[in-house]
């Protein structure tokens, strides 16, 4: 396993910093979280339509790139580092990772125009999916879909649905309740059109006001036959996968917001004049940054390791093998405690102001809470972990994990 | 052949020979004499050091117009994995190997190569490292050995070595001291090469505080280095030191973390016996710890990916890395303890696991001290990692 980055990633990488260091600094954030409901429309236009970031990871049969979640954690750093307003993380890591499981027509269709930039999507899991060795996210599902002469009659309330305000397309995972009796738990997989009768979208309040989510509520939504992209037992599969590689996303994301909270943190104290000097010589500032760094470099590590290592083990299909689901859930976990430091210290090192609306580490330490509990808290992952490794569910630490090492 | 092929053969080879060589005399000699247990039989790890050079896997970075074997970063690694992979004993031979050697080759002259670097490969002469002293730790330019030149050119030696690993089990040190008396900091030192067993020299080992004695002090009155063991010109010392350092760029970690991924199993083995492995708290720091050893091992790969370029400066990940594994390291002994429960108290060398994690739980305070502080290692990642002002400089 080779965790140089080629040429061809580190452009990525440069690409997307340089762009949303341009169009997401922190007066566009605040100007869409201020009077545009968390979602700027003119960068998801750039990104969306004129550089066709939405085609990265889609396979190149629907019309993407068909890249793979190395390039994605990439970009994702940098959505993070600048906490774009965009729904990416929606339509691309949660809508677009489902779609590209389906082997529907009409969900390849959807990749193509989501690729082609042309619609934002979501996939309505609730955000505080818990995370277990053997869980069966189907358990969670909390939509009822009836059958009728014509189609399905969807009913539910999913409670905590990114940029489900907004989204063109809704991906609902459903309970069909009157199946053949062996059919009982079948869980399906249906796209629900944004103007749907009988769907309820209500915007929340949120403490981090830069990634916007909703509850959408379903009463008696008509669908026709053909809305179902996937139905039986490969929907659990697919909603599992779905769910564990937005948990690797949402970590590269959080990777990027702590990296930002460092280098805001350098910026301000090497201008900070105290004493007749920059705070940033003091020693007990120096050490604190390196604290930060050492978090940092660390999740870094962990992500970049986990998104190879899913990359390597042709995740796309099928159930995700258990050691890259520990790779991520210490991905996730190492992120969501580091972005967490990562935003205290910015606020504690940038001294009063750092308790100010008007600088923004208090945008990071929002988010870093966010995060921290969406798809895998870190006491979640690591009692799933410690299944793993204590009582032996899977090859655990014995030397095997080091093979490869040397490539 | 293409490379993985060729990696994928060295790692069978290497396997294979350790596991037919490990055996007899030397049986005793598995996962013995790392850190923590290096007095572990020396007579006997001298004699794996000759069995490995007998075996070509001495040098095996090294160019080959110096005896080495000129392997790839990538296949010193996996060297290294398998060598711990197999349970191989601590080496003695490393500080002349991976140190030393690579020195002499690159700033030593043709008659020092000569003299130094076959018994080095061969397994038969032992090297120690005089930096440290009672006054320079973690300043380690506050040198106050001073060498006094001879009318036949010989360096005469005054002063006191500290810390001195492999001391009293080592035919030569290599020292720096100050040729320039009127010199102050990193100025004015020169680059030596001593044969310990000489008047005027005198090893003391020190009693640490898990008992045991791998360290030492080391004393000059009057030793003599000889003029063609001056490595560079006088007042190079500082120069000849740094680059010594910068040789360890972290191609025996591997080696390293399967040593700690063994103890974590020890760890988990011994959290089941004593009855905590459903301890919740304990089930957390577990799981955490083995987390840390997977972010050590991506964290490694990285590093390697850039290591076979030795001009670059070091990179953020490597800056880290001493600092993430030393305090891993620490947090498991105290790990280790909590799940032995009163029993850690209790001395029983006949239960191995539990003397081992006692070993563990004592050694590992070192771990954040040796080789740089914490506290200059953060001082090291906040000036060359970040940027940020360095540490003013006292006048005392």
């Amino acid at each position: 396993m080779n965790l140089a980055l080629s040429e061809e990633q580190t452009m990525i990488c440069d690409a997307a910093a340089e762009v949303l260091g341009e169009r997401s600094a922190s007066a566009a954030v605040r100007h869409a979280i201020e009077h545009t409901a968390g979602r700027d429309e003119d960068l998801w236009h750039t990104l969306a339509g004129e550089l066709g970031w939405c085609a990265l990871g889609v396979p190149e049969a629907a019309g993407g790139a068909g890249l793979g979640a190395l390039e994605l954690v990439l970009l994702m750093e940098q959505m993070g580092r600048r906490l774009a307003c965009v729904p990416y993380f929606s339509t691309v890591c949660l809508a677009g990772a489902a779609l590209s499981q389906c082997e529907s027509g009409q969900a390849e269709a959807w990749l193509t125009r989501i690729a082609g930039g042309e619609v934002s999507a979501t996939l309505a899991l609730h955000a505080a999916v818990r995370f277990e060795l053997r869980s069966h996210l189907s358990d969670a599902v909390p939509v009822r879909a009836v059958q009728t002469a014509n189609g399905y009659v969807l009913s539910g309330t999913l409670d905590q649905v990114f940029d489900g305000a907004t989204a063109d397309l809704l991906i609902v995972p459903a309970r069909i309740a009157n199946g053949a009796q062996a059919d009982a738990q079948t869980v399906a997989l249906f796209e629900i059109d944004a103007a749907s009768s009988g769907l309820i979208r209500t915007p929340l309040v949120t403490l981090d006001a830069t990634r916007p989510l909703a509850r959408v509520e379903l009463h008696a939504v008509e669908v026709s036959r053909s809305a179902v992209l996937a139905t039986g037992r490969e929907v659990e599969l697919l909603l599992s996968r779905s769910a564990w590689f937005a948990a690797l996303a949402l970590a590269a994301e959080q990777l990027g917001g702590a990296q930002q909270c460092l280098d805001l943190t350098l910026a301000y104290t090497a201008e900070r004049v105290q004493f007749g000097r920059a705070i940033a010589s003091f020693q007990a500032v120096k050490h604190r940054c390196a604290q930060m760094m050492v978090e940092i470099e660390a999740t870094r590590s962990a992500v970049l390791g986990a998104a190879r290592a899913w990359d390597d083990a042709d995740c796309t299909m099928g159930a995700v093998p258990k050691d890259v689901l520990a790779d991520i859930a210490i991905a996730k976990a190492t992120a969501n405690d580091t972005f967490r430091f990562c935003a205290q210290e910015a606020i504690q090192l940038h001294g009063g102001v750092g308790f100010t609306w008007e600088y923004d580490p208090q945008l990071y330490f929002k988010r870093a809470q966010a995060s921290g509990a969406q798809f895998g808290t870190t006491s979640q992952l690591l009692s799933m972990l410690a299944e793993q490794v204590i009582d032996r569910t899977a090859p655990h630490a014995d030397a095997s994990m080091l093979e490869g090492v040397g490539r | 052949m293409n490379s993985e092929t060729r990696e994928q053969q060295l790692r069978v080879e290497v396997a294979d020979w350790m596991k037919g060589h490990l055996t007899g005399e030397f049986a005793c000699l598995k996962y013995r004499g790392g850190p923590g247990d290096e007095e572990a039989y020396p007579a006997l790890r001298k004699a794996w050091e000759r069995e490995l050079a007998a075996g070509g896997w001495t040098g095996l970075g090294w160019p080959t117009e110096a005896g080495g074997r000129a392997l790839p970063v990538a296949e010193q690694v996996i060297f290294h994995e398998e060598y711990a992979r197999a349970g191989s004993p601590g080496r003695m031979g490393h500080i002349g190997e991976g140190l030393l050697g690579p020195t002499l080759i690159a700033c030593g002259t043709q008659a020092q190569r000569e003299r130094f670097l076959p018994g080095i490969l061969a397994g038969t002469q032992f090297w120690c490292q005089g930096y440290s002293e009672p006054g320079a730790g973690s300043d380690l330019a506050n040198v106050r050995t001073r060498a006094v030149r001879e009318a036949d050119g010989a360096w005469r030696v005054f002063g006191q070595k500290v810390w001195t690993s492999l001391a009293h089990d080592s035919e030569w040190i290599f020292v720096i001291a100050r040729t320039d008396p009127e010199s102050r900091g990193n100025r004015g030192l020169s680059f030596l090469l001593m044969p310990l067993d000489q008047p005027g020299i005198e090893i003391r080992p020190i009693r640490q505080l898990n008992g045991g004695a791998e360290f030492n002090e080391v004393f000059f009155d009057g030793a003599l280095a000889a003029s063609e063991d001056l490595v560079g010109a006088p007042g190079d010392g500082w120069r000849i030191a740094m680059t010594l350092l910068g040789f360890e760029r972290g191609m025996s970690t591997l080696g390293q973390q399967m040593q700690f991924i063994r103890e974590l199993d020890w760890v988990i083995d011994t959290a089941h016996e004593a009855g905590v492995a459903h301890d919740p708290a304990i089930r957390q720091r577990i799981a955490r710890a083995w987390a840390g050893l997977r972010v050590m091992r991506y964290n490694a790969m990285r590093m390697l990916a850039g290591a076979d370029d030795t001009s670059a400066a070091l990179s953020r990940e490597a800056l880290i890395y001493k600092y993430y594994w030393s305090n891993w390291h620490r947090d498991l002994g105290q790990l280790a303890m909590d799940v032995l429960g009163p029993n850690a108290n209790i001395v029983d060398t006949a239960d191995e696991k539990r003397t081992r994690l006692q070993g563990v739980f004592l050694f590992s305070r070192a771990d954040t001290i040796y080789a740089g502080t914490n506290e200059i290692q953060l001082n090291i990642m906040a000036e060359r990692g970040l940027g940020m002002p360095r540490e003013a400089r006292g006048t005392l």
